[in-house]
């Protein structure tokens, strides 16, 4: 939770302009976050991971083996925790209300198969989206923020986000700057998911840290803690246009870092995987590690999602598997 | 010390997910080897394989086909001892026998490469219409066969359901004898190294009443063979193959004598009939 909106003082020892980031977030250690230089220090003093022993956890708990009655039950979670997805340069208004239909009755055939979270496009298809998804419960995601590269200035992406949100966007996936995490500039990284999230009012924000391209997993941790001191409402690992995209060993961290950010302030921010999810074992071993290292309340949609296109037909077949007995085909489901 | 022999699916081989094996004794009763005892997850992996597979391998000239299946005959040819050795072991001839049912598969393998570029035109050709068409009909592969190798013959009975599948373009995915599932093994290592796609065909060594209904329920394997079934085992896998209206070759009585000359029957029991209607546009 955020305990103060003002203009924090910035550290001294920077030559940058005031920044109009209130640094008054709480944080380990130091209680209260008020400058540039006290989220440097605060960030650097984060616990390092270890490698090794985060990659051994989740080999682990991707390893679990899920039988029968649960894992009918996580193939439901699943389906209504995707996001469903298309972010391509050739998507047509024909596709996505093509995608807006599965979206809502994933298998035409069974109406005991939940509606998915989400749609997710482009800015400039989400009143399409919105009108063909009109009196369901399935939400309008939008990217925005100069998507996926996220090089443009502060003033375009806040106006792509409006865009994005004047047309009816109900969550918002932005980008952070990369190039400026990975300089080192934290606050102007901080400052520009702050400014979004004012932006964004009251749609969901879910802040992309592309974890492909972060190097390490120090720096998702670093990069995680960013985005929920900016207020993001969903931290999410990747574009899907960068591989690799979503590995379960950075879905680990990124689950103990919202773990960590709850027990600090109260406020709970999900966890978004996407890029790279295509069958039902994988996205079931997310479901674990966000049970087991997050905690139960965490397997929700509220607060677990997977973005996702070709895994909704895997979970489609994996369901069928599970109820009649039969290995399904994929001939079975529709493409979109 | 025994070896313990690993599956071929998707061109490699791996052991059976379900980590289990079995003992296979040869025919006077001592011990040969170990083989892996495939379960359903394997007979998944392999039904996956075999769709990836199957679409080029169709879309390689008949040819093509045709070249790689000589060169599978070479292979086995280059390797007949190891294979005389593997089937008297197997099915308890004495040598001569079994060489002369090793020539036989060689030869059955020859006959079906040839076939390759000539099937369609025994089974396809130009329609007489009324009408300003040029009518034609031509022989289509069925998709994936699921193939019950015969229980006896361990080798030119392998050979001569396995060859004619995929001959016309098909990918198989073949359940060995069990009782004798060696020279299915050795098979496979030729198939491996005979410029046959991975995934073309796979071969899986286990119970067969414990992979065939998995096979037959399979709703993305198109067609199922039921070679080495038997009729009690063969009737219920047509039932569970009803669900996507496989196509069956049901199991005889009694198992067939390899060693007669081959028809084109099974060939023909597992190819479509595409006709297409082409405007003559003069």
């Amino acid at each position: 939770m955020q305990t103060s909106t003002g203009t924090g003082p910035i550290g001294a020892d920077l030559a940058a302009p005031a920044r109009t980031v209130p640094f008054g977030v709480p944080a380990p250690g130091t209680e209260v976050v008020r400058s540039e230089s006290e989220l440097r220090r605060f960030l650097l003093g984060l616990p390092g991971v270890d490698q090794v022993g985060v990659e051994e956890r989740a080999a682990r708990l991707g390893g679990r083996s899920i039988k029968a009655a649960a894992k009918l039950f996580a193939i439901d979670a699943a389906i209504s925790m995707v996001d469903l997805t298309t972010l391509e340069g050739a998507d047509t208004p024909g596709k996505v209300r093509a995608l807006c239909g599965k979206a809502r009755r994933p298998d035409p055939a069974d109406p005991s198969v939940p509606p998915v979270a989400a749609v997710c496009v482009y800015p400039d298809l989400v009143p399409v989206a919105r009108g063909a998804l009109a009196g369901s419960p399935v939400k309008v995601a939008s990217v925005a923020t100069a998507f996926p590269s996220g090089r443009a200035s502060l003033a375009v992406k806040l106006a792509d986000v409006a865009d994005a949100l004047e047309a009816g966007a109900d969550e918002v996936d932005m980008v952070i700057d990369r190039g400026a995490f990975l300089a080192g500039d934290y606050g102007r990284v901080l400052e520009e998911v702050f400014a979004v999230k004012q932006a964004c009012r009251k749609a969901h924000l879910k802040v992309i840290l592309e974890t492909g391209e972060l190097a390490t997993y120090d720096n998702v941790r670093r990069a995680a803690w960013i985005a929920m001191l900016g207020g993001a409402d969903f931290v999410k690992t990747s574009t899907g246009k960068v591989s690799p995209a979503a590995t379960l060993p950075v879905a680990v961290v990124l689950f103990e870092a919202v773990r960590d950010f709850l027990d600090l302030t109260g406020r709970a921010v999900g966890v978004k995987v996407a890029g790279g999810v295509r069958t039902t074992k994988s996205a079931i071993g997310y479901l674990v590690a966000a049970n087991e290292v997050a905690g139960e309340a965490f397997v929700d949609p509220a607060l677990l999602r997977i973005g996702a296109s070709g895994l909704l037909n895997d979970l489609l077949m994996q369901r069928q598997k599970q109820r009649r007995g039969a290995y399904a085909a994929a001939d079975d489901f529709s493409v979109e | 010390m025994a070896k313990t022999a690993k599956l071929y699916i998707a061109g490699a081989f791996p052991r059976s997910e379900s980590g289990r094996s079995y003992v296979v004794n040869a025919a006077n009763g001592r011990l040969l080897a170990n083989v892996a005892a495939a379960s359903r997850k394997d007979v998944r992996e392999a039904v996956v394989a075999a769709r990836a597979a199957q679409a080029r391998w169709a879309a390689a000239t008949a040819y093509n086909r045709g070249q790689v299946l000589y060169r599978i005959a070479e292979m086995l040819e280059d390797r007949a001892p190891t294979f005389t050795a593997a089937v008297a072991d197997a099915e308890g001839c004495d040598d001569a026998d079994a060489r002369a049912r090793v020539g036989a598969t060689i030869d059955r393998l020859v006959w079906y490469a040839g076939w390759a570029d000539k099937i369609a035109q025994i089974v396809g050709g130009a329609n007489p219409v009324a009408g300003p068409f040029f009518n034609f009909s031509l022989p289509e592969p069925t998709g994936v066969v699921g193939v019950l190798a015969p229980q006896n013959s361990s080798l030119l009975g392998l050979v001569s359901v396995v060859a004619p599948v995929i001959t016309t373009g098909n990918a198989a995915v073949v359940v060995a004898s069990e009782a004798r599932p060696l020279p299915a093994v050795a098979f496979a290592e030729v198939l491996a190294t005979a410029d046959l796609p991975g995934g073309v065909v796979n071969i899986l060594t286990g119970r067969t009443a414990e992979l065939a209904p998995v096979l037959a329920a399979h709703r993305d394997v198109e067609a199922l063979d039921c070679a080495g079934a038997g009729p009690e085992l063969s009737a219920t896998l047509e039932e569970a193959a009803a669900d996507n209206v496989k196509r069956v070759l049901a199991a005889p009585g009694e198992e067939e004598e390899w060693s007669a000359s081959p028809s084109v029957q099974r060939m023909l029991a597992f190819v479509e009939t595409k006709t297409v209607w082409h405007p003559l546009g003069i």
